[in-house]
């Protein structure tokens, strides 16, 4: 019976559709990756509505990913194999976007890694067939760095989540704020495990290193409870804190009236972006969705029309044509214009720089400004030498 | 640190302590009477956070508590009624299998009724700000959290010394049948137990909201804590569980204090592993009596032939009539296959439990990795010589596990393996860290799914093949007679942990080649390979196929693979939807299907 089961190839259906497979950790992340998904539906229904692509569908082959490289992989190979998908896109954690980033260079098939924000994934580990979309760990760190050095703050904390995520926030913020601002001390160092952060003791360690600023790359239940903790216990009064990510809706939202006043952050306060192109994306996820849209909404919205238009470029869903066509294809976006870069493959998708305030009992983002994702890069021949190319 | 430091970590340490304390309390009175491993205790505990939260935004959070743990209570109550009661008299592993199902359907229950945002609870009225301790805040809550765990402490001490209920729960501990045997209603007792039990961790969570939020992570994370300090403590014993939680709460606490954070990753591990390798039954605990139930009906290990013969003519002809992927799953199918049927020699015939099988898995997979990516050594030599490497890992921690026996061998497994876990983790220059390595491909003419195929469906029968050899040798005669009676086997010259130790070393070299061929077959590998899922993937493969049987790991690992690659395809709430198919089958089939099918021919 199993062995039928395996064997049974699905009937092959709607043959002249464009398929995208999108494989990601739904229910292992859904407070990012279910607004994710409802913003691909949007996005698709956009596209298919106004005709679709080369004169076909977009269709969209979802599958969980199972949050692990290894089922991730194999999820790949069925969207790969028997499903005969165009093109890949999605994964969320960067181990499982690495991996799967390998596979499609082994199967030499287009991956559009939407979310995963590794470094590795464009540069050391880069390869032709592997594009990301969101501004990666660099460049968030890199967007912080001005309004840190411009604090001239001198005794810096920082507090980041035990993976490579935090350690590679780290290691660049410390670089670049030395740069910036030479002579500045890094005087203690906090990297609990993903998730459980024990935050009484943690914030009680930085006070006690007397830091006049702090760096953490927290998020979600950790963030959360750190900022508790803090705010219990006065860590917060005399020290400004930045923190990647923390504006983002998904991470900021439950923080409601514990939500710290004056951090910096980056993240997108989606209630007062009032550009048109912001204002016309929100209106119709609104519409569409009953609800306001988080930043995954944005990455899912836009990773799946920088597909489509990767196709329309390339007039081909082929390959080979694809991969030459997203090499500097200029797009339109919710958050302004991006160019996916030719050098390393990734979008110059930027992030939004501000500072957190409380506004009814919730937080908000206030201050803030659009860093473009151009504008916090390597230099070519750095990053050609981490591509080894 | 200067004195005034010290004290707040110390006073950290003991807030922290206090709340792991509520909740291994109530895993340690469930397994001292029923024995049985309840990994879905800290499901209960993350549902005693969804409740508090969600009632304390109408009645607010002091009446929220008390009514988090009498639901989360009654949710035990129902739970043990309906579900646990019945598979008693199975192997009893089988009733690990439950509550990891239940772990499953827990978790997707909380998703589908509070949705996916975590859920940060109010502070306590009362007790939101923070005192001035030596010139430092401290929050009044963690003051009213060391004052509760001792307070909790005393409380099941007087339960358990002074009352009725607490002689039958001491009495079960120690002994159960002959509990049962002087006129104990049992089955009452069992509920009673877990319901209380189940009530504790609902208090714990509900008492845990103003520190962190309600989330659906928290569940995992917690149960393996809870168990670190109940197996640290001794089982069943509640002082030894109050210790504990004393030592690893401060021990944390410092770790942080003093600018180790990383260690907290494998901290309480690392802690157990020491306590384990000392005190062969914890600090406070007592060798376990062992249980009398009825021998269970040997398996004859005989092996049929011919049906094995034709599925292996079978599967060699799959890929002529099949599409590429199912080339791929069932690559996976005959890589988890060989990995069951290992961990099957120590459960099985060893009748040693292990909840760190990946640790052999994960040895294999790097040393592959490594060998191939800094070594630079040919395909097929890394792929042959990486088991290597488990069999030393194996060799060694095989060593220290055979003193050990029951739960607590289980769990010094576990603790090696978290321990290798962590340093592949956090070794970034040679592992790659969280990240792993990627571009580990077989060599050019296996490169095709096919080629590929052949060599995996080659070396795992083969090795499966050679496992099951063992099982009817000499060898296996004398492991299982180690099982079945330590003592006569001793008194006919078989030396016991010597029997034991082998076992160790051939199950962890197969499960490396297992490693191995994963690595191969997925280009990448990271310290997933390694982890506590992994591990428990393994045991529910074993398990679901039937632990009395030789094949049965390795239907059990065709049939779990399988259901993952077509649940999580068809249905959204998928993990829910496995741990649902789970439970029908362990009511279904309390032998593991191969075992139950078995029995049903044979009549």
């Amino acid at each position: 019976m199993i062995l039928l089961g395996v064997l049974a190839t699905p009937l092959v259906s709607q043959a002249q559709n464009v398929k995208i497979g999108e494989l990601n950790s739904y229910k292992v992340f859904p407070a990012f990756l279910e607004p994710y998904k409802k913003g691909m539906e949007l996005a698709l229904e956009e596209i298919n509505r106004s005709g679709g692509v080369l004169g076909r569908k977009l269709e969209l082959v979802t599958r969980d990913d199972g949050g692990t490289p290894g089922d991730a992989v194999r999820v790949a190979e069925e969207l790969i194999a028997r499903e005969r998908v165009n093109v890949l896109m999605g994964t969320f954690a960067s181990n499982v976007g690495l991996a799967v980033a390998n596979l499609a260079n082994q199967r030499k098939v287009l991956f559009v890694a939407s979310e995963p924000l590794t470094d590795k994934i464009v540069w050391e580990n880069g390869n032709r067939y592997t594009f990301r979309l969101r501004p990666s760990t660099y460049m968030q760190t890199a967007m912080l760095v001005p309004e840190a050095a411009k604090l001239k703050k001198r005794r810096w904390a920082i507090v980041y989540p035990n993976y490579e995520y935090g350690q590679s926030a780290t290691a660049s913020f410390k670089k670049l704020l030395s740069q910036a601002q030479p002579g500045v001390e890094f005087v203690a160092e906090q990297a609990p495990a993903l998730g459980k952060i024990d935050a009484g003791a943690v914030v009680q360690a930085l006070a006690e290193a007397k830091p006049d600023a702090i760096f953490s790359s927290l998020f979600a239940a950790d963030l959360q409870k750190f900022v508790r903790e803090g705010n219990t216990r006065g860590l917060f009064r005399n020290t400004v804190v930045f923190n990647l990510l923390a504006g983002e809706p998904e991470y900021l939202d439950p923080l409601k009236d514990e939500t710290p006043e004056g951090w910096w952050v980056t993240g997108y306060p989606w209630s007062e972006i009032n550009t048109p192109e912001h204002k016309a994306f929100r209106d119709a996820y609104q519409k569409r969705w009953k609800e306001y849209p988080r930043q995954g909404s944005v990455v899912g919205y836009t990773a799946v029309y920088s597909v489509a238009n990767a196709i329309r470029k390339a007039k081909s869903a082929e390959t080979e044509k694809l991969v030459e066509a997203l090499k500097g294809l200029q797009m339109q976006t919710p958050f302004g214009p991006i160019v996916w870069r030719a050098i390393d493959h990734q979008s110059t998708m930027g992030a939004y720089v501000g500072q957190l305030s409380r506004k009814d009992g919730k937080g908000t983002m206030v201050n803030w400004r659009y860093a473009d994702g151009a504008k916090y890069q390597l230099s070519d021949p750095e990053i050609l030498a981490l591509r080894k190319e | 640190m200067s004195g005034s430091a010290v004290l707040l970590q110390f006073l950290n340490g003991l807030a922290g302590a206090s709340s792991l304390f509520l909740v291994a309390a109530g895993l340690s009175l469930i397994f001292g009477v029923s024995r049985i491993v309840n990994f879905a205790h800290g499901s209960l505990y993350m549902v005693g956070m969804y409740v508090a939260v969600w009632l304390s935004a109408k009645v607010g959070f002091w009446v929220s508590v008390p009514l988090a743990a009498l639901v989360v209570g009654t949710l035990g109550a129902v739970l043990e009624i309906a579900l646990l009661r019945r598979i008693y008299r199975a192997p009893e592993l089988l009733q690990l299998l439950a509550t990891f199902a239940l772990v499953l359907v827990i978790k997707d229950f909380a998703l589908w009724a509070w949705g996916p945002e975590d859920m940060l609870g109010p502070r306590a009225p009362g007790l939101t700000g923070a005192v001035d301790i030596a010139g430092r805040q401290f929050p009044q809550f963690d003051l009213f959290l060391i004052v509760l765990g001792p307070a909790v402490f005393v409380f099941l001490h007087v339960l358990l010394t002074r009352t009725r209920f607490g002689i039958l729960i001491r009495a079960a501990t120690e002994d159960r049948e002959m509990t049962g045997a002087l006129g104990v209603n049992q089955r009452w007792l069992f509920t009673s137990v877990f319901a209380l039990g189940a009530a504790l961790a609902g208090l714990g969570g509900a008492l845990a909201i103003p520190r962190e939020p309600a989330n659906l992570e928290i569940d995992l994370a917690l149960v393996s804590d809870a168990f670190v300090v109940v197996v640290v403590g001794g089982m069943g014993s509640i002082p030894g569980a109050f210790l504990a939680a004393l030592l690893i709460g401060e021990i944390k606490a410092f770790c942080i204090g003093l600018g180790y954070s990383e260690i907290t990753l494998v901290a309480e591990f690392i802690v157990m592993a020491v306590v384990l390798v000392l005190r062969p039954w914890g600090l406070l605990g007592r060798p376990l009596a062992e249980a009398r139930t009825p021998a269970l009906a040997e398996t004859d290990y005989a092996l049929p032939r011919r049906a094995m013969l034709s599925l292996l003519i079978v599967l060699a002809l799959v890929p002529l009539f099949s599409d590429a992927y199912a080339l791929v799953l069932l690559t996976d199918v005959l890589v988890f296959a060989l990995f069951a049927v290992s961990l099957h020699l120590l459960l099985g015939p060893g009748g040693m439990v292990s909840f760190g099988h990946a640790a052999y898995f994960g040895l294999g997979a790097y040393a592959a990795a490594l060998l191939l990516l800094r070594a630079h050594a040919p395909m097929e030599l890394a792929l042959l010589a990486a088991p290597l490497a488990a069999m030393a890992g194996a060799a060694l921690f095989g060593w220290f596990c055979v003193r050990l026996s029951g739960i607590y061998l289980a769990m010094l497994t576990l603790a090696l393996a978290q321990i290798v876990w962590s340093v592949a983790f956090q070794w970034n220059a040679v592992t790659g860290g969280s990240n792993g390595l990627v571009g580990i491909w077989p060599a050019q003419w296996l490169g095709s799914r096919a080629a590929y195929y052949f060599a995996a469906l080659g070396l795992c029968a083969g090795s499966i093949a050679f496992l099951w050899r063992i099982v009817a040798s000499p060898f296996g005669q004398a492991l299982r007679a180690s099982r079945d009676s330590p003592l006569r086997a001793e008194a006919i010259g078989i030396d016991v942990r010597a029997q034991q130790w082998a076992a160790f070393i051939v199950a962890g070299t197969f499960a490396g080649l297992a490693g191995a061929l994963f690595a191969f077959s997925k280009g990448s590998i990271s310290p997933e390979t390694l982890s506590v899922p992994r591990s428990v993937d393994a045991l529910v493969m074993v398990l679901l196929g039937g632990i009395q049987t030789l094949t049965g790991p390795v239907w059990g690992a065709a049939l779990f693979t399988w259901l993952e690659d077509a649940v999580s395809r068809e249905v959204a709430y998928w993990r829910a939807a496995i741990g649902v198919v789970i439970l029908l089958l362990v009511l279904a089939f309390p032998q593991g299907v191969a075992g139950t099918l078995k029995k049903w021919f044979s009549r």
